[in-house]
């Protein structure tokens, strides 16, 4: 198949949307077709921006507050402690395309500049309180962002609203290799550790409107990179890499901790 | 009759050629095992295998410059970072396609015996019969009564974790214990036998992996890490279970890098003398000679080099007399299905880490029920609690949020159907003398797409699991249709079917090519059509019927 049929346009199109899906987690089980289907509409891609992917000293320490803003040291480690903002340095430049790494990368000053309007500070100079405050109010604005998004695609498709789409002609849909046995669960977004991963990279022929809310790519790295990290997997969950047997059901008392998922 | 090299070739290394190569070899045959690949050692060779999942750079993910370089791996899952090694280099292995078609492929020693599934059920002759019942396409030549003990041999040796269910469509085979369902999918279960009055059944999936210690293996240590390799062989593998039975014998000749270029043929004898091998590191040809030649390759590398055999004789190349070679291309169409929540049951958790999951079987157009297709599907699913990536989609940051992301989430439960795909003789591969590949060889060109039949059939294997599902009083049930394209289920099958006449089949019920006696296919190319069950149990039965018959013609010395 050459690269320049309308199918295969199509088919990037399509495989680029379930790749931001898997990098919007969950959201692919509200989002993803339909998203796909507004995204067969929109013009062509516009051409690649050259790259900005790459992070310095001051960079990683300012992700590591966001995600430790996110996921604060409690009775266990934070995400600082794990090295978070590293990882989210390391994905942004190897696994985003350039159009996801600027959206990324204004999101930062974007971060910044609603501190500094909100608290008279810059993110980094802010207290605790005044970064938990702003994030929490980034991160209402990304999910009714991303939900409205969602409404909409739904309605241009013609779809009931998501509340009330239950019935089977209004197919949400998820991730079938989820529940298959073998490591094809690997890629599903709504699987654990690993899965997204998998999915953190998106093809460039989307237009930028149709990418998440850059606090959504924010929010998203930090819990991979905190709950995939060896923190996350032995201190924040229970991991043990060779249970050596497999009991089918056990009780389970609240405030115990996950099992953390496969090597 | 003149020396030859070797008394039996095996072309592929993968499932069909490891268990070719055991039964050979353990009756006596020198075999020349060829891999086109690199070797990969048992254990020593899963260099990641006991890697904490933190010390993968991406995590496990991939990157912007892996996609680059493996175009056909990145559309689905094989594109990661944690067995990439595993998969072909898509750059010097290219193919066209007509159509979109997804070939995922490993080229090492053990193949794709390495990062398979593992689930294995057995067909039956509610399979072997449609093709003859239904008028599709040909008949197989063999029953399932033939085919039995072969499956009762290889499963005892492959070790394979399964119930004995008493269900005609989905034969009892030889079991070790089944790893159980928990206790969500028992509920599932319970609820579903009732709901349907006994017609649908989930159990617990049947998989090649050992539950009980086999001769050189552990039994499974519950990682469900099983496609980095696994370091106590618990899994069936060539490298855990056939090609060590083989080597055993001392009869055994493995030679990696070895990529067969043509089946050597001689049109006076009507035999096959060897097979012609270039060197994938230093590109030079060598001839080795044999009595018998096993063509295990998989199923479009096994079509592709025919068609690249006895080309002086038949253009189309050695078994194309019958018009078929090539053709019937099949897989299995799957990745929809539904999924929900299970509420009440937050009491309950499990301990380990399970590789498999439950199985529903077939019970479309069986017991009197009639539906506007033909055949039908399975499901593969399983019920675990969510874990820590249900917390991108919710509102929420800090510290609070964080420890309650660290719970285990509510149980869902979901399942994917595996329908059958029929055979068409428009589905068909063929040489794309435009394009070679690294070592100069034409190309494949596939051209290969569902039909009217799947496209019905996915209806119900999508209303079906939300109903049964709605039935088990799951909450929240969606359905899902997330797109296939034939090669996605990585069950490739057709290309050399067999059959009961020349004029229309490529190999015959001992799978031995028409034209050539001593040549026998039996990989996933001889498949007459696909059932909806997962494949590969089926060629190792295959594998090792035709093993048995080919060592007792030659003692006869009729080949």
């Amino acid at each position: 198949m050459s690269s320049d049929t309308h199918d295969d346009h199509l088919l990037n199109r399509r495989e680029a949307i379930r790749r931001v899906s898997f990098m919007l987690g969950g959201v692919a089980f509200v989002g993803g077709t339909n998203l796909i289907t507004a995204c067969e509409q929109a013009p062509p891609p516009a051409q690649r921006a050259a790259s900005p992917g790459q992070f310095s000293a001051e960079d990683i320490a300012y992700l590591d507050e966001i995600a430790e803003t996110i996921l604060p040291e409690t009775k266990t480690p934070g995400a600082k402690a794990a090295k978070t903002g590293a990882f989210m340095a390391l994905m942004v430049t190897d696994s985003y395309h350039p159009d996801e790494q600027r959206i990324f990368r204004d999101g930062m000053k974007q971060l910044d500049d609603a501190s500094r309007k909100a608290n008279n500070a810059s993110f980094m100079a802010s207290t605790p309180q005044q970064r938990l405050a702003l994030l929490t109010q980034l991160d209402k604005e990304q999910k009714t962002l991303m939900d409205a998004r969602e409404a909409a695609a739904r309605r241009r498709q013609g779809l009931p609203p998501v509340a009330a789409a239950v019935d089977s002609e209004a197919r949400k849909p998820a991730e079938p290799e989820k529940y298959l046995p073998d490591q094809r669960q690997e890629k599903a977004p709504g699987n654990q550790a690993g899965s997204g991963a998998a999915a953190v990279t998106a093809d460039s022929t989307i237009t930028p409107s149709e990418h998440p809310h850059y606090f959504r790519m924010m929010k998203e790295l930090a819990l991979l990179g905190y709950f995939t990290s060896e923190i996350g997997y032995t201190k924040a969950m229970r991991y043990i890499e060779t249970p050596g047997r497999f009991d089918p059901c056990t009780p389970y008392t609240p405030g115990e901790t996950a099992w953390a998922p496969h090597a | 009759m003149q020396s030859s090299d070797y008394d039996a070739i095996v072309v592929g290394s993968g499932i069909s050629g490891g268990w070719a190569a055991k039964e050979l070899t353990e009756k006596g045959l020198r075999v020349l095992l060829l891999e086109r690949g690199r070797n990969v050692e048992h254990v020593k060779d899963y260099v990641n295998a006991t890697k904490a999942p933190w010390q993968y750079a991406h995590r496990g993910g991939r990157t912007v410059a892996m996609e680059e370089l493996y175009p056909v791996l990145k559309r689905d899952y094989p594109l990661n970072e944690k067995n990439l090694a595993f998969w072909v280099n898509d750059k010097e292995s290219p193919y066209t396609e007509v159509k979109r078609f997804d070939w995922y492929r490993g080229y090492q020693v053990g193949g794709r015996s390495l990062m398979w599934g593992r689930q294995s059920y057995r067909l039956s002759d509610y399979d072997f019969t449609a093709n003859a019942k239904e008028g599709v396409a040909i008949d197989w030549p063999i029953r399932y009564a033939e085919l039995a003990p072969w499956y009762d041999h290889v499963e005892r040796h492959a070790g394979i974790a399964g119930s004995r269910d008493g269900l005609p469509q989905l034969p009892d085979g030889q079991y070790q214990p089944a790893m159980p369902l928990n206790c969500a999918e028992e509920m599932v279960a319970g609820k579903i036998a009732k709901a349907f009055g006994g017609k649908r059944h989930l159990i617990p999936g049947r998989t090649a992996n050992a539950t009980k210690q086999l001769e050189g293996r552990n039994a499974c240590q519950y990682r469900n890490a099983c496609w980095l390799g696994c370091p106590f062989g618990a899994y069936f593998s060539t490298q855990s279970s056939t090609l060590p039975a083989a080597a055993k014998t001392g009869k055994l000749t493995l030679k990696p890098w070895s990529i067969v270029s043509e089946v050597l043929y001689d049109k006076d004898r009507k035999r096959a003398t060897g097979v012609r091998v270039l060197d994938a590191v230093t590109e030079k040809s060598t001839d080795y000679t044999a009595k018998v030649v096993f063509l295990c390759a998989s199923t479009l590398n096994t079509a592709w080099l025919l068609m690249r055999s006895a080309t002086d004789v038949w253009p189309g190349g050695l078994g194309s007399s019958s018009g078929e070679l090539g053709h019937n291309l099949m897989d299995h169409h799957f990745r929809c299905g539904a999924e929900g929540s299970i509420e009440g049951m937050d009491d309950k958790y499990y301990y380990g880490r399970r590789p498999t999951g439950f199985y529903i079987p077939r019970y479309r157009n069986l017991f009197g029920d009639k539906r506007d297709y033909l055949r039908g599907f399975g499901y593969q699913g399983s019920a675990d609690r969510d874990g820590w990536s249900r917390a991108v989609n919710e509102l929420g940051v800090g510290g609070d949020f964080k420890d309650a992301m660290a719970l285990p989430g509510q149980w869902s439960v979901g399942a994917t159907a595996f329908g059958e795909m029929l055979p068409n003789h428009a589905n068909q591969i063929s040489l794309d003398e435009t394009k070679k590949d690294k070592w100069g060889l034409p190309v494949l060109k596939i051209d290969c797409a569902t039909g009217e039949n799947e496209r019905l059939m996915r209806n119900d294997m999508i209303a079906d699991m939300a109903e049964m599902l709605e039935q088990a009083g799951v909450k929240n049930v969606k359905t899902y249709d997330n797109q296939y394209f034939p090669g996605m289920g990585i069950h490739e099958m057709g290309t050399a079917r067999m059959g009961r006449d020349p004029k229309t089949s490529v190999v015959n019920a001992h799978n031995q090519v028409w034209d050539a006696p001593n040549v026998f296919v039996t990989d996933g190319s001889c498949m007459t059509s696909t059932a909806c069950q997962n494949p590969s149990l089926t060629y190792m039965a295959l594998t090792a019927r035709a093993a048995d018959f080919a060592v007792n013609e030659l003692n006869r010395r009729t080949l």
